[in-house]
Parts: C-alpha cells; structure tokens; sequence
C-alpha cells in the first residue's frame, strides 16, 4: 500500500470510530435534557433516577467522542496537506466557527451537567444540559455543512494552483446537499439514541428490576422511535433524490446501474463486478426504482458507464453498504410498529420476546450510520473535493512508515478503548438506574443489584467504588 | 469588510489572537496536564481522588483550547498548519494518543475497581508524554523546519533536536509547577501539604531548563541570537530574564505561604514571560523564516468571516468558562454523579 491508501485507511477507521460517540451523545444529550426538565417541573424522583443513570453512560461516551474528536481535527493537517492547502479557506472557517460555537459551548456546560447537581439549581442543571445539547447539534451543522461542501462544492472558485477561494459564504454553507445530510444525520443520532435507551430498559424490564423508571424510558424511547423510523426513510428517500441531481454516479452505484436507462428496475441484491462493468446474480424488481428515483414510471437514471471506469467509485462497496443501511432502516421501522401494535394491546411492558427484541436492535443503528457514511463517501470517490480534489492529490508530504506507524497505534488503541467503554459503560446499564422510593415499593426478591445498598452506609463498596450517587443521598 | 482585511495590519491582530489563544491553552490545559504529572508521586489514593476531582469539570474545556488553537491556525494561516502539522507528524500523533489516555481515563478510573492502577498510569503517562510532545514540538518550531515550495520537505526525524527535548523537559516542569499551584489553592489537608512540596522540585526545575533553553537557542541558532544581542534590542529585552528571575525567587519564597493562590498566580506569571521570550525570537513567522504573518494568512474574505465571529463569540466563550470554574469554586470536596457518582473512597 502506498502512503495515499494508508493515509484513507486511517482517516475512514478513525473518523469512523468517531461518529460512533456524537451519533450517541447527540440523541442521549436531549433525553437528559428532557429528563431534567420534567424533574425540575414535576419533582417526581423517577425522572431524577433515570436522569442520574443516563448521564453515567453519557459522560463515559462524550468522553471519547471528545478525545477521539481531537485526533481528527489534526489528522486533516497531518495527513492531509495538500487538502488543507486547497481548501482551508473554505473549510478552516467552518472548522473554527464548530469550535467557536460547539465545542466551547459543550465544554463549557458539560462540567455543570455531569456535576453540577446540587450545586446549581434546578433550572440551572437544566440549562447547562440544553446548552450541550444545542452545542451537539451547532456541532453536526458545521461539520456536516464542510462535509457537504466536499460532496457538492458551491460558493468558491479554484485558482491556478488549485486553491479554493470563497465568493460566497452563503452558497458555501448551505450547498445543495447540505440540508438532507444534516436532516438525515441527526434523524439518525435520534433513532439510534432511542432504540439504546429502549434496549437498555427492556433489560431490565426482562430482568424485573427497575420497573417504574423502565417502563418509563422504554414507553418514551418507542413514541420516538415509531416518529423517527418512518421520518428517516422518509428523508433518506429526499437525500438519494437530491444525490441523483448532484452526484449521479453515486446514485448508480447505490442502485447498481451500469447502463443509463429508461424506466430502471430497483436491483435487490447482485454481485456488481466492476471489471466487467455488469451485476451478477441480479434480484430485480421491475420500474421500482423509476418510481421512488423520479416518481414516474419511465424516468431516465444515469449509469455508472456514463464515466470512464477510472472514475468510477468502488462499487460492490457502495452498492452493499447502502443495502445494510436501508435494511436496518426496515428492522427498526418493524420494531417500532410492532411495538406500538403492542401498547394498542395493552402489552408492551409485558411481551417478553418483544424485550429480547428490543435488546437484539440496540447495536444497530450504529451500524446503519457507519454504513451511511461508508455509502457517501466511498461513493465520492475518486474524489475528495468531488469534480474538483482527487484524493489522490489532497495527501501529505510524510512517509508510509510514519503513517503505517500511527496506523497500527490507533487500531490497537482505539480496540483497547472500545472493550473498556463497553466493560465499563455496560456495568453501569445493566446495574441500572438507582431506586431512591422506599425499597418496599419494589421487588426486594428480585431486585438483585441493589439489594446491598440498604443494609449498608454511604461506601458500601458493592459493585466498584463507583456508586448510584441517588441511592443514599 | 472584505477590504478591511487587506489592510497590513490585520495579519498583527490575528497573529496576537493565535498568540493568545496559546497562552490560554497552555495555561489552563497546563494546569490539569501538571495535575496528570504529578499524579503518580501523590502519598495516598484519597490525594489522587481529590487531585481528580480538582480538575475534572474543566479539564474537557481546559483542552477545547487545544482544537482552537488548530482551527484558527487553518482558518487564519493555512500555510502553519499544512506545513507544520506533517512536519512535527510524530510527535503530534503520540501526544495525540496520549491525550486519549489521559482522557478515558477520568471516566474510567472511577468506574475501575481492580485495576485502578492501570487507570491511574494511564492519566499520569499520558499527561507526561503529551507534555513532553508539546515540549519537542516547541523546540522543533524554534529550531526552524526545511521547506520546500511551500510544502513540508523533510523526514519523519527532522523534527528532533536537543533543543527540543531541553523544551521537553522544561515543559514538563513547567506544567507540574502549574498543577501544584492549583492543588495547594484548590485543595488544603495533606494534599496541599504534599502539592507544596512538590512545587519546589517543579520550581528548580522549570528556572534550570527555562535557563538552558535560552543558552541553547541563543548558541544554535544564530537567527533567535541576532535578535536579542542585536543593539538596542538587548536594551528592551534585558528586563525579561531580570523580571524572570524575580518571579522564580518570590516563588519560591511564597510556597508555603498563607497567600494559597500565589505560587499558581506567579507560574501563570512564569509562562507569560517564556511566551514573551518565544515571541520575541520567533517575530513575525508562522513558519519559522520561511513564511512570515503577512504571506501566511487566508483570504481577506475568509478573515473576514472568522473575525466577526472572533469578536462576538470569543468575549461569551471567555464568560461562560470563567462561569464554568466560579460553579466550582472554593476548595474540592469529591463531586457526585457525572463519571461514576461519589464514593470514590475517602470521603
Ligand atoms: C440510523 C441510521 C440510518 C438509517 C436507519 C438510514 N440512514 Fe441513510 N444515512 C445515514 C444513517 C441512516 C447517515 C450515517 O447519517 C448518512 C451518511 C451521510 C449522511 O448524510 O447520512 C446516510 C446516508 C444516506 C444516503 C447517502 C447520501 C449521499 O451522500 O449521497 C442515502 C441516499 C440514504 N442515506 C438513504 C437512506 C434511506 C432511503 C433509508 C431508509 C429507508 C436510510 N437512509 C436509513
Ligand atoms: C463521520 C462519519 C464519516 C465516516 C464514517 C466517513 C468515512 C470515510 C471513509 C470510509 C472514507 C474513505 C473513502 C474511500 O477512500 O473510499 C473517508 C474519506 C474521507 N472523508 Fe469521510 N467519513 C465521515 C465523515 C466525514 C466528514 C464529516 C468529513 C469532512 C470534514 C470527511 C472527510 C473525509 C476526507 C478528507 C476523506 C479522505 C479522502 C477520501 O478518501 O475521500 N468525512 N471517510
Ligand atoms: C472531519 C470530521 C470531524 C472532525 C475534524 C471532528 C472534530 C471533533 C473534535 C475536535 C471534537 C472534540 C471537541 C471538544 O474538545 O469538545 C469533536 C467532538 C464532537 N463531534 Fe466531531 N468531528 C468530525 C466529525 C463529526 C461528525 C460527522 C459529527 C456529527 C454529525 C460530529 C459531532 C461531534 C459532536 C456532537 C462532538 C461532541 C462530543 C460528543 O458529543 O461526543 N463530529 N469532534
């Protein structure tokens, strides 16, 4: 491998291992939100409990959102010289304002809404977490308007050395696939976010501890995710007709389209085999994709031959890529139907294979975003500034040994961290959220893990040091 | 707008900007980077809670300086940041990785029960090493990089110097000094008692390898002599080493004074004036003699851009960290919820 191949391979799996944290923190930073609302409005311990146990799990993964963040933020000028050179005038203000406007903000609260309760007041704890919050979403704006100026340059002019300057702010910031993007991501970090918490409460509603504040959490959790699963189809099917305008040769590499045609047929599944620039093994339902591409039963789609193959993404990448992401798309649109066909039913806390269900569909809203991003921007190749950069260009003067170097230190730091955060982070959801009603309210019996806790003092050891800060207080 | 930025002066005011952006960075990461240093040699588990607690709701801000201080230099002088950043590649990658140690770490560590130790290395490693980067960093920056046609043209090793390691090892006091200021005005009981202690170790330190770095600079690299020997410069810049000194003596005799906040006010004082001795033998290059503040910058359409933003947000960020520190002020009692609750131990 070379060094442009390597500099790819450390950027994809280090900002993949990014997005992982914010798809988390900015869904699971507005349940807090909502939380401390209703505490502060309704006094009821329950919201208090849930809101102390979220925010335990919370704080584990802004954490590595932040630390992993910062890597990148130096991986573009490390490894992407010659990018930085073409565009920091474009994109290094939009960098600065994330920090400006995001970061500062989040920073600026986090301390309040980890620790602050009890120092502040009630109304102050709930401010501090809207503001990180609000901060998490200026965040995905200004990194998804960058983003999104890479995918469908607008508003700046290249020179004769290949430097970008902008004509105009506006144009640049909100380009023609920007809103979609940003719509679609944040959908995204809502869903995921839901079907956690759900899965989380379906846990212990399963193990018949935590039952009140369970019930809660997971009867808010799937009101959402039944309005969030149709929504994000809904503006995914916006986002692909928008790519179809503005980056054709993604779309036919989503749809695996080879040849421009009238009327396409939607490919289920195939074997697309680039060499011979044809699927294999095709499923194909006829006119489908004419439908949902153009809305007409005889629309013209472009194909991939429309370019050189030298032009062409990688196609089996994002052909597969783009069908894991609308597959779980249609699991988690299930899930939430079938859920709300229980609650009609009366039955949703007691439906003890919907629980497992629940449990089983946790992970997968991380997957569909990793494979969303592999889509867009595999998709983009074989440039980074599409029509403009080719990747190949953007790279940095150093050397494949220095960059292979980091390469193998990230992936070994960056596993070693994720088995923590899932040790660490799963200890503190399956223990629970604490129960500060009289222990006579609950299922002593049953109660397992927090069955020590009220025959001992303030540091009963129990599980860690780490203690419930509600359960003695 | 877009004209006024043309003006020749407008590189000044954002080359102050970055200046000041560094010095709030290396101040107030400084100061839980120093905590990290000094992790390890703490007596006792509760002194390390408290050393923890200490820092824990400001150091996410503390470092945010940090991604500032980057997303200016790209914003404001992209050839800084596309020629330096793949010039100090190795030791920006590795204090990378150890600010990641350092980083789960503060969530970690509360939640570990055996191995806590794994944890507490963790922290204090990371915080050495990242120091110490920044160390090599500094010292590679004044040692000057090779560049040609505008691009980075050296090897993976070129950042390395003896002065680098000198700013290292500086650095590394430096920041200890600062972390030890913060326990003795941040915490009291044995824990002040012990960060009294090791301010002084921190103080010799910092005055011998700020001395050395000096003498180094000004023998190896004949450029940063020429500016501070040059007639009448020495006239102006005597004072900095003269006042230097007089810090590090009222430094040292107000360890183990009544007034808590003074050996951190004065290691505040110290950094300044090293900032002012880097300005003053870097003056005016982003990358040292090869590309000055005025070839360096963006677009005047992109300044212009940042700079409303600069003047309106800058001022609220400033007022809401202060807010940040002043929820938390007085001494450290161990803070609950957040990472993993209280009961940490030794309550
Ligand atoms: C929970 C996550 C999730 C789910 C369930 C879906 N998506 Fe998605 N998708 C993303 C998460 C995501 C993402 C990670 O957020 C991406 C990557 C970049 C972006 O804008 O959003 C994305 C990209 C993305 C793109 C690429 C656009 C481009 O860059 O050109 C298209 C066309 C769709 N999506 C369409 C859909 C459709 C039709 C879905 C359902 C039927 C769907 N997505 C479900
Ligand atoms: C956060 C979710 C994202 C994921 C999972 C992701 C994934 C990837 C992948 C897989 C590649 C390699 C593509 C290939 O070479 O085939 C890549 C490249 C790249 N992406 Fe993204 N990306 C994400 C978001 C972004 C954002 C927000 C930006 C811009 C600020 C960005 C900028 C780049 C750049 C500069 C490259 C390197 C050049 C290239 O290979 O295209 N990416 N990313
Ligand atoms: C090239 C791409 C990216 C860069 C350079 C980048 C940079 C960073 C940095 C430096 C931080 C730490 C900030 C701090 O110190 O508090 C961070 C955190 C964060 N990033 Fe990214 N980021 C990128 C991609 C993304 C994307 C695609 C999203 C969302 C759509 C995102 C959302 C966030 C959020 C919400 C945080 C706050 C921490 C958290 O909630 O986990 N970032 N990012």
């Amino acid at each position: 491998m070379d060094a442009v191949d390597l500099a790819r391979l450390q950027f994809a799996f280090t900002i993949g291992f990014h997005i992982l944290w914010p798809t988390f923190t900015i869904g699971i930073a507005w349940f807090i939100t909502i939380l401390s609302a209703m505490w502060w409005r309704t006094g009821r311990t329950i919201y208090r409990d849930l809101m102390r146990f979220w925010l335990k799990i919370f704080a584990l993964g802004f954490g590595m959102g932040v630390i992993t963040g910062i890597v990148l933020s130096y991986e573009i000028g490390t490894n992407w010289a010659g990018y930085s050179r073409s565009v920091a005038n474009v994109l290094g203000p939009m960098f600065m304002y994330e920090t400006l406007t995001a970061f500062f903000l989040e920073a600026g609260f986090i301390g309040i809404m980890l620790f602050g309760e009890g120092r502040v007041s009630k109304g102050a704890h709930f401010f501090a977490c809207l503001m990180v919050s609000v901060g998490a979403m200026f965040s995905a704006t200004w990194i998804i308007a960058a983003n999104s100026w890479m995918q469908t340059p607008a508003g700046a002019v290249a020179d004769a050395d290949g430097i970008f300057h902008v004509v105009d702010w506006w144009q640049a910031i909100f380009t023609a696939s920007f809103p979609y993007r940003l719509a679609h991501m944040v959908c995204a970090s809502f869903l995921t976010g839901s079907f956690v918490v759900a899965g989380v409460s379906a846990f212990h509603m399963w193990r018949g501890q935590h039952l009140a504040a369970s019930r809660k959490a997971f009867s808010m959790a799937m009101w959402l995710a039944l309005v969030l699963a149709p929504t994000q189809a809904f503006i995914g099917d916006l986002h692909g007709r928008n790519t179809l305008v503005h980056q054709p040769t993604k779309l036919a590499a989503m749809e695996g389209l080879w040849d421009t045609t009238k009327g396409p047929a939607m490919t289920v599944i195939a074997w697309p085999d680039q060499d011979e620039q044809r699927n294999l093994y095709a499923v194909e339902i006829p006119h489908l994709a004419s439908l949902y591409l153009t809305h007409s039963w005889d629309g013209e789609v472009q194909g991939l031959k429309a370019v050189p193959p030298a032009d062409q993404p990688n196609v089996p990448v994002v052909f597969f890529a783009f069908r894991i992401m609308v597959g779980i798309a249609m699991i988690l649109l299930a899930t939430a139907i079938t859920g709300f066909v229980l609650r009609l039913r009366g039955r949703l806390f007691e439906t003890r294979w919907f629980q497992l269900l629940a449990m089983a569909v946790t992970p997968l809203g991380f997957i569909a975003v990793l494979a969303g991003w592999t889509t867009t921007e595999a998709g983009r190749q074989p440039w980074v500034i599409y029509g403009h950069l080719r990747t190949a260009d953007a790279v940095a003067p150093v050397t494949a040994g220095a960059v292979t170097t980091s390469l193998i230190i990230f992936f070994v730091v960056y596993n070693v961290l994720m088995l923590a955060f899932i040790w660490f982070a799963g200890r503190v959801a399956l223990k629970g959220p604490a129960d500060t009603s009289p222990p006579a309210l609950e299922h002593p019996g049953i109660d397992r893990t927090n069955a020590g806790l009220f025959d001992s003092d303030t540091s009963a050891p129990a599980i860690g040091g780490a203690q419930q800060a509600g359960a003695t207080s | 707008m877009t004209e006024l930025m043309q003006a020749e002066y407008v590189p000044l005011y954002f080359g102050a900007l970055a200046a000041f952006c560094v010095t709030v960075y290396v101040l107030a990461d400084g100061l839980d980077l120093g905590v990290g240093i000094i992790f390890l040699v703490a007596p006792r588990d509760q002194d390390r809670d408290l050393m923890m607690a200490s820092i824990e709701p400001v150091w996410d801000g503390n470092e945010t300086w940090l991604v500032m201080g980057g997303t200016l230099l790209i914003a404001a002088f992209p050839a800084g940041y596309y020629i330096l950043l793949p010039a100090f590649y190795l030791p920006i990658m590795f204090m990378l990785f150890a600010l990641i140690f350092r980083g789960v770490a503060f969530g970690f560590r509360l939640q570990a029960t055996q191995f806590r130790l794994v944890w507490d290395i963790a922290f204090s490693a990371g915080s050495i090493l990242a120091t110490f980067c920044q160390g090599l960093i500094l010292g590679g920056l004044i040692s000057g990089v090779p560049v040609e046609n505008g691009m980075f043209s050296g090897g993976p090793f070129s950042f390395l110097s003896i002065l680098g390691i000198l700013c290292g090892v500086g650095l590394v006091g430096g920041y200890a000094l600062l972390g030890a200021g913060w326990l003795i005005w941040k915490t009291d009981g044995a824990t002040q008692v012990f960060a009294r202690e090791i301010a002084h170790a921190a103080l010799i330190l910092t005055g011998a390898m700020m001395a050395l770095v000096s003498v180094w600079s000004a023998l190896t690299v004949p450029e940063v002599a020429a500016r501070w020997f040059a007639w009448p410069n020495l006239l102006f810049l005597a004072p900095v080493p003269l006042v230097t000194l007089a810090v590090i003596l009222s430094a040292w005799r107000g360890i183990w004074g009544r007034a808590e906040a003074r050996t951190f006010i004065l290691g505040i004082a110290l950094f300044a004036l090293g900032l002012i001795g880097l300005v003053v033998s870097l003056w005016p290059y982003v990358v040292p003699r090869h590309v000055t503040v005025w070839d360096g910058t963006s677009d005047p359409q992109s300044l212009a851009f940042i700079a409303v933003g600069l003047v309106i947000i800058l001022p609220i960020v400033l007022a809401y960290q202060t807010h940040a520190y002043w929820v938390f002020r007085g001494k450290t009692v161990h803070l609950d919820g957040g990472y993993g609750g209280g009961g940490s131990g030794g309550h």
